[in-house]
């Protein structure tokens, strides 16, 4: 483990030399500070402050924030508000929504866009212009794309007398679609660098050997893809525990159905989404709970991004 | 190679009219949208799929309505947009090529802090940061289109950097040395021999960085003042938010006004984009 990390590790001696670095060190206040200073305005500070406010229970923020720390004690709670947030229906909704819609779109993304590349690697005519075309909607930016397919979904409803937000199966199907749309083009792109990365020498080997088309598609090319299939897997997998314009915009979590215990549930609400509205509430408890709640999602998606970096170490190991 | 025998050229005939059936499906969602924006308001909910006929052709009327539309100048959103994505991506890629040459050559405590940090900023989604961020964007008073650069370079700068230090490894460490021995100072260096040598990788950076500035929304609508500044997307989700009284024909003409820059730009830079988007996706 240890020793995996030190082979990655960003630095090593050839990238330094003294002659450069000595009168290099004196300019940290232009090169690094600046930049530092930034950093800590947008992330660090914001990152750490959010990790202690899930702790707290505040109305404003300066009551929990900017206090002496005496007063600490007054406002510090505990991991309630993490019971609060995992008991909170509507967060548990959320993530088994999210969880399903992640392993429908993932599928379907990669699976369409692994066939394209292929077929747009197979040297026919016209092939530049077709990835021109498939690569364009990943240009276009959630909110605005959202309407697009809303005017498409709602139009083609309602010859059956209905709408999108109605029914909660077609805000799911609806949302696959449009994420489809939108990042088959870019996945296409990833597959399609991965073909050309399969030496010839293998191929020329296989069909010396006389394997069929689609034996060296699945016995050869395949296998020695798994690089990219895993980069292109993880990457929609992350993609969609993140997604929240695209979410908001087509149908902002309707329908809403009450429970038996008067509890109001969002059919079709992501776990961004649930989170973001949950610091739109005004209870005592509400901010610090969504904060708890951020915590949680920051750490499970932290979760499958290191997932992500063990298996595609794994797998350049093998290769 | 053997001939081509005529049942393949009949086999990559077929697979060439396949794709450009399912590439014209591609397009369009867009091209019903184009269509749309010249129909009247009332036509465009219950004839969606149709052309427009005499009756429902409103020629541009409906680009003029949206301009106006919600009371607020769409040109403004257009201005302000591009004014937050060009100081946004300039900021960010001086700033963290900068940081990243330094983190490379200088091996500190302080660098590799800074490092560890960028490269764990990475994974942490935006709403883990969104209330306490918007909070700290108020009280600083970053909440202009010209401080709000600010943000997106703090936000932005652990993808650019971590980036920025794969490509910098890439280059070799004699043509610096050449230049310190001239007489070149680290700022001198940095700019005369540094960036040059950077800027494949600088196009690719900005057009990742200035792909999420531009179509952002959560970031901008917490933190800008929203009666005063709006960009695209804060304005056409806004329009959306009077549910009932949307003008659907102001919005389909916005929503091609939207696009529209952004298709003329990637036909143009297409090579660019696809090679950066790409190149992210490769080292993310």
């Amino acid at each position: 483990m240890f020793k995996k990390k030190k082979a990655n590790a960003p630095a090593v001696g050839a990238h330094r030399s003294k002659l450069i670095t000595r009168p290099m060190r004196k300019m940290v206040w232009i090169f690094l500070i600046p930049t530092f200073l930034c950093f800590i305005i947008g992330f660090v500070w914001p990152f750490a402050s959010g990790v202690y406010l899930s702790f707290c229970e505040f109305k404003l923020i300066r009551e929990a924030l900017f206090i002496p720390i005496s007063k600490v004690k007054d406002v510090f709670v505990g991991f309630s508000n993490y019971v609060r947030a995992l008991q909170d229906p509507s967060f548990r909704k959320a993530f088994f929504y999210t969880a399903e819609y992640a392993v429908a779109s993932v599928l379907i993304i990669n699976v369409i866009s692994f066939f394209l590349a292929y077929l747009l690697t197979l040297k026919i005519k016209g092939s530049n212009i077709f990835r021109t075309v498939f690569f364009m909607p990943n240009l276009i930016g959630g909110i605005v794309l959202s309407y697009i397919w809303l005017l498409i979904f709602n139009g083609i409803l309602i010859h059956y007398g209905t709408y999108l937000t109605e029914n909660a199966t077609f805000g799911f199907w609806g949302l696959i679609i449009l994420m489809a749309w939108q990042q088959i083009g870019y996945m296409m792109i990833i597959y399609i660098a991965g073909f050309q990365s399969v030496s010839e020498e293998i191929l020329e080997a296989a069909r010396i050997d006389g394997a069929t088309k689609w034996q060296t598609l699945f016995k050869v090319i395949v296998p020695n893809m798994m690089t990219t299939i895993s980069v292109c897997m993880f990457l929609s997998l992350t993609n969609s525990f993140k997604l929240y314009d695209q979410n908001l915009a087509l149908t902002a979590g309707a329908p809403v159905i009450t429970t038996a215990e008067g509890t109001q549930i969002k059919m079709t609400e992501m776990l961004a989404l649930n989170i973001s509205s949950s610091f739109g509430k005004i209870n005592a408890w509400a901010k610090g709970t969504a904060q708890a709640k951020a915590v949680i999602f920051f750490l499970l998606v932290a979760a499958i991004s290191l997932i992500q970096l063990k298996v595609t170490r794994d797998k350049e190991v093998q290769q | 190679m053997k001939a081509t025998t005529k049942a393949d050229k009949i086999k990559a005939w077929a697979l060439t009219i396949f794709l450009t059936g399912v590439s014209l499906a591609w397009a369009m969602p867009i091209v019903i949208v184009l269509i749309n924006s010249f129909k009247s308001k009332g036509s465009i909910a219950t004839e969606t799929f149709k052309m427009p006929t005499a009756e429902t052709f409103v020629g541009l009327q409906n680009f003029t309505n949206g301009i106006t539309a919600g009371n607020y100048n769409f040109w403004k959103c257009v201005g302000y947009s591009v004014i937050i994505t060009v100081l946004s991506v300039s900021l960010i890629l001086v700033c963290t090529s900068m940081a990243a040459w330094y983190i490379t050559r200088v091996n500190s405590k302080f660098a590799k802090l800074v490092y560890t940090l960028c490269t764990f900023s990475m994974i942490v989604p935006f709403q883990m940061v969104q209330y306490t961020l918007s909070n700290t964007a108020n009280m600083l008073h970053l909440d202009t289109p010209y401080t709000i650069p600010i943000i997106y370079l703090g936000f932005g700068a652990g993808m650019a950097i971590f980036m920025f230090t794969g490509f910098i490894k890439q280059i070799p460490l004699e043509i610096e040395e050449a230049a310190v021995v001239d007489g070149c100072s680290p700022v001198q260096t940095f700019f005369k021999v540094v960036l040059p040598m950077l800027a494949p990788s600088m196009i690719s950076v900005g057009i990742l960085e200035a792909m999420w500035v531009w179509n952002d929304y959560l970031l901008p609508y917490l933190v800008l003042d929203i009666t005063k500044y709006r960009t695209i997307p804060i304005h056409i989700q806004y329009l959306r938010g009077s549910y009932g009284s949307v003008d659907m024909g102001a919005s389909m003409a916005l929503i091609i006004l939207a696009l529209l820059p952004v298709i003329i730009i990637y036909l143009f830079c297409q090579k660019y984009i696809i090679k950066g988007v790409a190149a992210g996706a490769v080292k993310g």
